[in-house]
């Protein structure tokens, strides 16, 4: 079965983007565009992993990642956080609320194809 | 006419003085004392020049030596006329320095030296004690020719001794009432002042009245007077050129020197203006006082028995014709003659007594410098009232001494010559930047003693403190020390004598002690002041009451106590006065509580300089820099400069966590600037590598790569417009853009914007739009004009959410502005966002319909503001409203 995983991005072009290679690889992709209904799609979807844009409107990925990481139910959850922040600050607010994986956009795509199979395990 | 009807009446006078000065002082007080700026009241209060001794005297010098009596009023009139520019400087130094006396503008002048003050206080004092005495013994001897007409209906007689003692008594209660009301030494004696211009009236009607009666009532008219004086022994035109001009130079000096001339001339000056009026009234004042002196003369001596004293023909001949209320109206000038010298001489010594030697004697004897707080005040009042009280003491006992029996002029001149010893020291003081303290402080006490030695202690007579054999022979037998004949030089004047010998040395001492001595640098800086305070005190001058003056003590406050702080200040001060605003009436209250607020942040001297500099219209005086220099050499005030510093030092600190805060919060606005910008480039290229990598794969449908293809065109477009709106804003910011101005019309400039618009992308938008209204001609730079526009249009097809978008573009305004509103009918901008609209990056909806990076508004505020005018949004239109302003 294939694995789920839920992007949670506000810009049409990059979910459009992530969603062809994503879905192309095989997974079975969920999307969300909005920080602050994004808990709610999660629990909704109970993903196997999650890919979190830092600048939504509503509420940051930050905020969210920090909420994921609070609940038992998905605090086992892996995440990869894309942002086009690209200061060392950001990277570093990010370890310190457990991200599992940061990249900075723009990204090669075959880079987060691999950051994705290693974090959830997958061959 | 009885005695005591002569007491009632002068009592009654004496009373409406009471009256007259505490009227005068109330009107003061309340601020309604604008007429005591009159140039005329304090011409009048100049005639105290005119004491009983020219009253009565005028005529007796007359009768003894001819027309000599005309140099008393020849001098001052060559002053008030001839010198005016040096009364100017001497008012204008008392304003400047707030010159108390006589011996504190010697001392001030001299680097402060109290030895000085103390000279000239003694020479003031023992220089007028015996004119006061010649005052009292006027009186007595004008009632006692009362006395003497009255006992023949069975009168009582007067006992002189009792008589003066009582007029003593009551000059120093009226003295010590009105002279020593206040303690600052920069107030006028309001009240006193009032009540000498009305006994100045008093005396000239007076001695006019007597005057016209011997010219038409006892004489046949001015012809037949003329005739008289002809054939009188007055008439022969008997000059000696030495005692002429030296009469002269006396009474001018005297005019500038005399305490109590200092007093009316220079401390109680008003208004510096004031003196152009007095320059050619008081000469015309003394033209008519000397008018009919020869007439009075004249007839005295031809019609009142052999021996009658001619010093009061001016009673006597009135009494003789049985005149009796032309007697009384006499006797109530000679009063006020009398009385207004006494007063004003005596608050101008107790003054010099209290502050060169009262005050310096009490301050060393209680050591304890840190203790002299509150009372200090008390004791300088207390200490003038013993100095009024003392002068006439003293006044009084030389009048029992000297028996009264002096000719009144000879005491007069004796005076004069005494306090013209000031002279000297004065002139120089004023023109002379290298006179010094060692030359003053020479030239005073040789000239003093000279005086004293030849002039005063031989005054006393025969059987006085200089004998006869001293006088005859020489001190010790030493001949060419004769007191009257120094260097065996003998046959002049003794008058004439003693100011020679006095002048010469007194001017030798100073001008040689001042070449030979160094001064101390407050000696420099307080000649400088003095001789070039014409340079230092601008033109402004008098106490106006007015909003600027409370605007200028708002500026100053703002810029020692801080902005919020002495707006507070003041905004509380103007409530309790019941108004709104920032300015309050510079009561006195509020300049002392101003002064209180101020001396924290710059110490007292510094605080009053301030505040008086703007309330008093003078310089910053050196007085009050010398005080501040005087503060740091007590204990007292190293504290207060210690607390000043740390005060500084606080605020330094403050200033400097304040310049920190500034650039904490710019870091990090420069931190999500950057994050924002970062945001905003690698966005679209996101979505331009992955689509690339995506085409590059290949093995794709046709519609696919083309759709990919044209998110890579459109996000790459968006790139550029980011940079280009970008690099926009960072020239606009920087202020290195260039305008472009030029003639041209708003209705093109509109019509060029709406036509570049539509091109873009959105919806499309009817826009409505009068064009007659736009036809307006307009000099600005058109290109970034129209760039505004298009914005606000392309803004308004991108979020305008109406279901049949309209954006209506009116143009109005009046006045200067142009105003050009862009209102749509869609939903408009929340209220919560329209503060922040202008702010860069701030995108209210999503970004990908909004297209833009956020800029656009920044930008248009930007240009708005270059071009002069501005860019807002306005509130409560329905849809969204942007108003931009442009001047005309």
């Amino acid at each position: 079965m294939a694995k789920q995983i839920l992007l949670i991005e506000d810009e049409p072009n990059i979910i459009e983007a992530i969603s062809f290679i994503l879905s192309r690889d095989g997974w079975d992709v969920a999307t969300h565009a909005n920080g602050e209904t994004a808990m709610d799609a999660i629990a909704r979807h109970a993903p196997d992993v999650l890919v979190l844009d830092v600048m939504l409107p509503g509420r940051s990925g930050y905020e969210i990642l920090q909420d994921v990481r609070g609940r038992a139910e998905t605090a086992h959850i892996p995440v990869l956080m894309l942002t086009a922040r690209g200061q060392k600050k950001d990277r570093e607010t990010a370890d310190r609320l457990g991200v599992t994986r940061f990249m900075t956009k723009p990204f090669s795509n075959a880079e987060v194809l691999s950051a994705l199979r290693e974090i959830t395990g997958a061959a | 006419m009885g005695f005591n009807l002569l007491i009632v009446v002068s009592l009654a006078y004496v009373v409406l003085l009471f009256l007259v000065a505490f009227w005068g002082d109330a009107r003061a007080r309340s601020g309604r004392g604008g007429w005591l700026r009159s140039p005329i009241v304090y011409t009048l209060s100049l005639s105290i020049y005119c004491t009983a001794w020219t009253f009565y005297g005028a005529v007796g010098y007359a009768a003894r030596s001819g027309l000599e009596f005309v140099t008393i009023y020849l001098g001052p009139t060559l002053v008030m006329v001839g010198w005016w520019w040096v009364l100017r400087k001497l008012v204008r130094i008392g304003r400047a320095q707030r010159i108390t006396s006589i011996a504190d503008l010697i001392s001030s002048r001299y680097g402060k030296s109290n030895l000085l003050g103390v000279i000239v206080t003694l020479l003031a004092v023992i220089g007028t004690t015996p004119y006061i005495a010649l005052q009292l013994q006027s009186v007595v001897l004008s009632y006692d020719v009362f006395a003497g007409h009255s006992s023949v209906d069975g009168g009582e007689s007067a006992n002189p001794e009792a008589t003066a003692f009582w007029i003593a008594v009551g000059l120093a209660a009226f003295t010590v009432l009105f002279g020593t009301r206040n303690l600052d030494a920069n107030e006028r004696h309001h009240g006193v002042v009032t009540a000498i211009a009305l006994e100045a009236v008093v005396k000239l009607v007076a001695l006019l009245a007597v005057g016209i009666f011997v010219v038409w009532g006892v004489g046949g008219g001015p012809g037949d007077i003329a005739r008289t004086i002809e054939a009188s022994p007055i008439a022969i035109w008997d000059i000696q050129t030495g005692r002429w001009v030296t009469m002269l130079f006396l009474a001018a000096a005297a005019f500038l020197t005399l305490p109590r001339m200092f007093q009316v001339l220079v401390v109680e000056n008003v208004e510096e203006n004031q003196l152009a009026t007095a320059s050619w009234a008081f000469p015309l004042y003394m033209f008519l006082m000397s008018l009919f002196v020869i007439p009075i003369a004249v007839v005295g001596l031809a019609t009142l028995p052999e021996g009658s004293n001619p010093d009061l023909f001016v009673l006597t001949v009135p009494l003789h014709y049985e005149r009796s209320g032309l007697a009384m109206l006499t006797f109530l000038g000679g009063f006020s003659s009398a009385t207004s010298m006494v007063i004003v001489a005596s608050i101008a010594l107790s003054t010099m007594v209290s502050n060169h030697i009262v005050m310096p004697i009490w301050l060393s004897a209680r050591s304890g410098g840190a203790a002299m707080s509150g009372d200090v005040r008390h004791v300088v009042l207390v200490a003038r009232r013993v100095s009024i009280a003392g002068v006439l003491v003293l006044g009084w006992l030389y009048y029992r001494m000297s028996g009264g029996g002096e000719a009144l002029a000879a005491i007069g001149l004796i005076s004069f010559a005494g306090v013209s010893q000031v002279l000297p020291a004065m002139i120089g003081g004023l023109f002379w930047r290298g006179a010094t303290r060692v030359g003053a402080a020479l030239g005073l006490s040789i000239g003093f003693a000279i005086w004293a030695y030849a002039l005063f202690l031989p005054s006393f007579g025969d059987a006085g403190i200089i004998s006869a054999k001293v006088l005859a022979e020489g001190p010790f037998g030493v001949g060419w020390l004769r007191p009257q004949a120094f260097f065996n030089i003998s046959g002049l004047d003794p008058v004439v004598h003693a100011i020679f010998w006095s002048m010469t040395f007194n001017i030798l001492a100073f001008v040689i002690g001042s070449i030979l001595s160094f001064p101390r640098p407050v000696e420099r800086l307080q000649g400088a002041q003095f001789v070039n305070v014409f340079e230092h005190s601008g033109t402004a001058q008098g106490w106006t009451h007015g909003a600027a003056e409370s605007e200028d003590l708002l500026v100053m406050a703002q810029r020692i106590m801080g902005a919020r702080e002495a707006q507070e200040l003041f905004q509380a001060e103007t409530a309790r006065q019941g108004r709104e605003g920032y300015l309050p009436d510079t009561t006195p209250d509020f300049l002392r509580s101003l002064e209180r607020e101020l001396s924290g942040s710059v110490g007292a001297a510094t605080a009053h300089a301030m505040v008086s500099q703007i309330v008093g219209r003078a310089s910053v005086s050196v007085d009050d820099l010398m005080a501040v220099a005087d503060e740091t050499q007590q204990i007292l005030e190293y504290s207060n400069q210690l607390e000043t510093k740390s005060e500084e030092l606080t605020r330094t600190m403050r200033q400097l966590s304040e310049a920190n805060e500034k650039l904490t919060a710019l870091s990090i606005q420069k931190d999500a600037f950057l994050s924002q910008i970062s945001h905003e480039l690698r966005t679209p290229m996101t979505s331009i590598r992955a689509f690339s990598e995506i085409l590059k794969e290949g093995g794709m449908e046709d519609d696919q790569t083309r759709k990919y293809s044209s998110i890579i065109q459109d996000e790459a477009i968006r790139l550029t417009r980011l940079l280009d709106d970008l690099l926009d804003l960072s020239v606009l910011e920087a202020g290195q853009v260039t305008l472009n101005i030029q003639s041209g019309n708003l209705s093109d400039v509109i019509e060029r914007a709406v036509s570049a618009a539509a091109s873009g992308d959105g919806r499309g938008i009817e826009i409505k739009r009068s064009r007659a209204r736009e036809d307006i001609g307009i000099e600005t730079d058109t290109d970034r004009l129209a760039q505004v526009f298009i914005n606000l249009i392309a803004n308004a097809r991108k979020y305008c959410d109406a279901d049949a978008p309209v954006l209506k573009i009116s143009v109005g305004g009046e006045g200067q502005m142009l105003e050009i509103d862009f209102v749509d009918n869609g939903s408009g901008i929340p209220k919560a966002s329209q503060s922040m609209i202008f702010e860069k990056f701030s995108r209210l909806t999503d970004q990908q319909k909004a297209g833009g990076a956020g800029l656009g508004l920044a930008i248009c505020r930007e240009i708005m503001d270059k071009l002069g005018g501005s860019v807002t949004y306005l509130p409560g239109q329905g849809g969204a409203a942007f108003r931009v302003t442009l001047p005309r």
